[in-house]
Parts: C-alpha cells; structure tokens; sequence
C-alpha cells in the first residue's frame, strides 16, 4: 500500500531545527507526516514536547504555517484554522494536528469528539509516547498496564500503572469517522502510506501513531525504531484501518515475539513480576481474538 | 434605517449580521441562546454568510474563533457566566496571540449557588484577561456595539479581542424599538478585516509561540499598549459612526447631569437608566444629583472618571459585583484612577443586584441620601455595611 518510500519521499524538512531529546519518537513522526503533507500543510500543536521543543521565540522551526493550540484545543483550533481559511477562499491546503498521547485521550477528547462528529475536515495525529512526557513522565490515559512513570511509581504495594490504555483508535471509529488508522514509527512506510492515504479523504482522519520516548520509556536513543517495531511484533500494539464501516488489519505477525522481551528491555517496565507479565500477555491475546473477529485482513 | 421590536440579544445578533463575520462558533448558555439562534436563521436564509460551527463546549467555541482569527477570519462568538469561566484560558489565549475576535457576553451570576439572572461577576472576574471590555445600556446601544466593535479590536493600533456585555434578562431579553442601519452604510462604515497576524499559504508563519524571559516581557508590554490605545480608536469609531448613522456615543464614560453635581453614582450597564431617573428626582428636590456610566470596563477611563468626579462632594459606585474579602471590583478602579488624579473625593461602595436580585428606585435613592450624610465604605445594598474598609 505504501506509494512513499525512503527513495520517493520528499527530500524537503519543515520541522527541523528543533531541541527535542536524541531518538525522540514524536518528532519523528511530525517530520515524516509533515513530508508527505508538503508546504501547504497548516499545523496545530498543543502545549506538549512537540511544541515546547519547536516554538521557542525566536528561533521557530517550522518551515510550513503552524501554531500552537491550548493544550484541550488541538482540534477546536483545528477546526478554526479549516473554517477560516476556507471562508477566506483557500482550497489547497490541509489542517493537521499533532497531538501527544494526554493531549489527545485526556485533556483533548472532548474536542476531539466534536471535530469528528461535525466530520471538518481535518487530519488529527496523535503521536503516543504512553504518558505526559514533557512534563516528566506522569500517567495519561495511554500509559500502558504496568508502566513505571512519576505518578505510577513501582513500589512493593502497587506495580506501577494499574489502568490498560484507553482504546482511543476504537473511541475513533465508533463516531464512524471517515478513516482512522493506527501505525507506529517503526514501521514508517506504513506511516506515511497512511498520512497520504489521509490527506485524500474529506471529513475527519484520526491516525494514532506509537512514538516511543527513549526518556520516558528508558531504552537508548538509538533504540526509537527498533522498540517501535518491537511493540508490533509482540503483539501489544497493532497496525490497522478503520474505512467505510469496516476495520481492516493491515499486518498480521506469523508468531508474536516474546511479549517479556519487549517489557524487560525498558526501564518503565523493568520492576514487573511474572504474574504482571502474565497478565500482559493474556489481555494481548484477548485483544488479538478481538481484532480477528472484528476486523478484515 | 429600519425599524424593528427586537430584545438586546436580537439587536446584538442583528449589529454582528451587518458586521459580517466570516466564522461563528456557538455553543448555547442561558441568557446568550437567542443570539446564536437567530446567527443560525441568518446563515440558514442566507442573510449572513459564514461558517456557523457548533462547538461542543465554550472552551471549543473561543479556540476555534482564535484558529479562524489566526487564518484572518473575522470570528464571533458568544457565550455567558459559566461559559465565559470554561472558556477562561482560551480568552488569555486571544489576547495574547492579538485576536480581534469579537465576543457577546450575557452577564450572568456565577455558581455557586446556581442562578441564571444577570449580575456582573462573570465579566468583571475577566477584566485581567486583556480583552477590550464594553458594557451595553439599552438595545439600540448593543447593536450599535456590535458593528462597532469589529472596527475597534481589528484597528492594527488595537489588535485585541472585545467582550460586548449585555445584562443577563434585563437588556438580553427586554424587547425595545431599534434602528436597523441599512447594510450599504454598514460595509461603508466597517471594512473587510486585513491583516498580517494570520495564517499565510504564501509566506508561512509560526504562530502563538513561547517567549522566554528575555523576551516575553515585550510581548506583554506591546499587548498593553494595544489595549490602550483602543481608548482613542473608540472615539474615532464612534466619530465615524455618528456621521453614518446619526447616532452619537460618548466614548468610555458616559455623564448625566454632572456638571454641578454634588453627588454622582457611577455605575454601569442597564441599571444607568433607572439611575439618570431618580437624578431626575432628586433634583426637583434641590439635590444636585448625577450619574457616571462607565461605557468601557478595558480600556478604564482614569482621566473621565477623575475628571468628572473631582467637584463632587461624594460619590457612591454601584456594581453588581464582589471581589470577596474586599469590595466590588469597579470601585477598586474607581479609587484607583482618583488616586492617580490626586483627586479626594469620599467615595462608597454599593453591591447590589447579585442573582438578579432587583436594584429599586428606592435603593438608589437611598444611596443618594447616604453618601451626603456619609456611610460604610462597603455596602451590599438591602443588608448594610461590610465593616471592611472604613
């Protein structure tokens, strides 16, 4: 499905510049998103890492128009941006939001649901790196089961987060938005056919796009895109559509890779017993009997 | 000119139809409803065209407005009371990012306990907020502020967001006979909105960023600048306005009978009436009474209102607002602009018609008798003094 690929990308940046950590996920998919979307791409940010990292006057690292939004109003301020420019007479061009993971499924959701139900049309990203990384690493609604953060601590009492993360590509699809996808950064191809794939369809596109924090997560920087395909490849994350009513699983792993490979390479992960793991592992296969009945291949 | 029986929402719905916005995001708040109501029947008969967006929440319906603002769109909203609270960081926001966004507010009493009627609480906890700040009388004054306002907050000296109020039921819902200026000497009085401040496909922008220390201090100082400017820009507008359309405003304050008056109420919004007729009153009886209306909370009018109160013997401000633990919020501006003047003038705070509660003739008479004998320094009207600040 992928018609961009590292040989036919755009060789132009528009997020560059920008003081975001070594092996930073989100920034990654901003940069890869910003490509396919091209120079007539008007960005919204909210308060987060991306913004705090590329807004910093003056030394302002967008070379297409963007803006940063409150942190709820990425796509209240998307839909301003849309309505005004059209109002103003323009058609060639797209609004794009770019939102963390508590931006989107905390403080954001409300907004969110009331783009996607009056269908504007709009491209919202959110890019998830699993809990409130530019504040230091607190919980969010996308914090995985388990996870260490600075509001989930490990203790001896409790293992860290005790909440799965909120299914906010389903919470998507259920206002029968136009197309929703999820992708991860380590499979970029994947990510950008979808951004693409996005940027033609009018009305609401929600893509939920995993973008692990070397900082948050505790792996090396240089591990951002193996961790990233590693959370595919076990299972505990998975690359899907949802179009026309329907959801489509775009990739199948023949066999998941060890579920506690995954987790004990991460230092959020690292405190989790056996039976946590266990715990991990079996909701992954009720998810996965989920996808598989639900969704097309 | 036409002339039609309208409520103070109606008016302001018809000033903003001649205003042309080009993006209206609306969400529905008691007393405010009936001017995105009747905003939605003009986009729907096609007598306003704009892109009618309905928000799911007031904090959703200011932050569109500041993306449609950021694209150069005239954006308009409206809201009321808890509304005008949710939305609060959003009107920082505006200011900040020099929106001339123009809102309605329906000054509504704030919960807790719940209440629907109209104080002043709402608006006046916001006077921070950097937004240009009106205060209605009557319906023909509301819809003349709508078109007016447009004007003001775009002026590239101004560039700042303009809160419009209107009492909650006492001007929203009150139907008065008003002048509908014809649409031809509207667009010749308000041009289309230009400016730099926006999107642009061509040269792009990053926009609403940070600011260091180094630097912020700037930003915050030129936002300052802006706002007061607007203080000459009003009269300007309301120069224009009155060759147009015959109508004449008076800028920030508006004076009755003060000349040689000895005792003078300032207060605002649609209480004045009341106010000017019980002057009325007094004067046969040998007082010399007179009435401030403070037209414009932001930009505050230090010079007019030292200026018209320095002869006085006593002055007395009404407000339907309490900053609790110390006094009604326009008197600490009252007291701040005479201080500033070097003017000493006994001055007495009145708090009154929280809730809704009605203000009487009576009440106003009252204070009038009052503050010539002289009394508490803070007084919630129909309770008595405060027994702060004597």
């Amino acid at each position: 499905m992928a018609n961009k690929t590292a040989e036919s990308i755009s060789r132009e940046e528009f997020f560059y510049g920008h003081k975001a950590c070594a092996g930073c996920g989100g920034s990654l998919a901003v940069r890869a998103a910003l490509k396919v979307l091209g120079p007539n791409a008007v960005s919204v940010l909210p308060a987060g890492c991306m913004s705090a990292v590329g807004f910093n006057f003056p030394q302002l690292c967008f070379s297409n128009n963007s803006i940063i939004s409150t942190f709820a109003g990425t796509a209240s301020m998307l839909t301003g941006v849309e309505a005004g420019l059209r109002a103003r007479g323009y058609k060639d061009f797209t609004a794009v939001g770019f939102a963390g993971d508590g931006g989107t499924a905390d403080i954001g959701i409300q907004a969110l649901s009331g783009a996607i139900d009056r269908n504007d049309n709009i491209i919202y990203i959110c890019y998830d790196n699993e809990a409130y990384m530019n504040t230091g690493i607190q919980k969010s609604g996308l914090t995985p089961y388990g996870a260490k953060t600075t509001t989930t601590p490990a203790g001896e009492n409790i293992h860290g987060n005790i909440r799965p993360k909120k299914n906010m590509f389903e919470i998507a699809a259920a206002h029968d938005i136009p197309y929703a996808a999820t992708a991860s950064v380590g499979y970029l191809p994947d990510f950008i056919a979808k951004v693409q794939k996005a940027s033609q369809i009018q009305g609401t596109k929600y893509i939920h796009v995993i973008a692990p924090c070397p900082t948050g997560w505790g792996v090396a920087p240089d591990a951002t895109v193996d961790i990233a395909r590693e959370v595919v490849d076990c299972g505990l994350w998975y690359l899907a559509e949802y179009e026309n009513g329907s959801f489509r699983l775009n990739h199948k792993p023949k066999a998941f890779t060890s579920v506690e490979d995954y987790l004990k390479k991460q230092g959020r992960f690292r405190h989790l017993t056996e039976e946590d793991i266990k715990i991990i592992t079996d909701s992954r296969d009720r998810k996965w009997e989920f996808i598989e009945k639900n969704s097309q291949l | 000119m036409s002339k039609k029986f309208l409520s103070g929402n109606e008016a302001f719905a018809e000033g903003i139809r001649l205003a042309r916005p080009q993006v209206i995001s609306a969400y529905p708040i008691t007393p405010q409803t009936i001017v995105v109501e009747r905003l939605s029947e003009m986009v729907e008969d096609g007598s306003l065209s704009a892109e009618y967006v309905h928000v799911e929440s007031e904090h959703s319906a200011l932050s569109c407005a500041i993306g449609a603002s950021a694209a150069g769109a005239r954006a308009f909203t409206a809201t009321s009371s808890q509304g005008l609270l949710y939305m609060a960081e959003c009107l920082y926001y505006a200011s900040g990012g020099r929106f001339p966004i123009v809102m309605m507010n329906a000054d509504r009493s704030t919960a807790l306990p719940w209440n629907i009627y109209g104080d002043q609480r709402d608006s006046l906890s916001q006077l921070d907020s950097g937004w240009i700040q009106s205060y209605a009388e009557n319906a023909q004054e509301a819809l003349d502020l709508a078109l007016m306002s447009y004007r003001i907050a775009e002026d590239k000296r101004v560039s700042t967001p303009y809160m419009a109020n209107l009492d909650g039921f006492v001007l929203t819902h009150t139907y008065e006979t008003v002048d509908i200026p014809e649409r031809e000497q509207a667009d010749r009085f308000l041009p289309s909105y230009e400016t730099d401040n926006r999107i642009d496909l061509e040269n792009p922008k990053n926009m609403a960023f940070s600011a260091g220390p180094d630097t912020n201090y700037i930003f915050k100082y030129k936002e300052h600048e802006g706002i007061l400017a607007a203080s000459e820009v009003i009269k300007e507008t309301e120069k224009d306005f009155a060759e147009i359309f015959g109508r004449k405003y008076s800028g920030l304050t508006e004076n009755y009978r003060t000349e040689d008056a000895d005792y003078i109420i300032v207060t605002l919004g649609s209480i004045a009436g009341l106010c000017r007729e019980t002057a009325d009153k007094l004067r046969e009886q040998g007082v010399k009474a007179g009435v401030v209306r403070i037209r414009y909370m932001r930009p505050f009018p230090n010079e007019e209102i030292a200026e018209v109160l320095k002869n006085a013997k006593a002055f007395a401000v009404l407000e339907k607002d309490i900053s609790f633990g110390n006094e009604g919020t326009v008197f600490t501006n009252v007291n701040s602009a005479l201080k500033k003047a070097g003017v000493n003038v006994s001055g007495y705070n009145y708090i009154g018609g929280l809730g809704g509660r009605n203000i009487s003739a009576g009440d106003i008479e009252k204070i009038y008798s009052d503050i010539a004998e002289g009394t508490d320094s803070v007084n919630f009207i129909g309770i008595g003094g405060t027994g702060n600040g004597k």
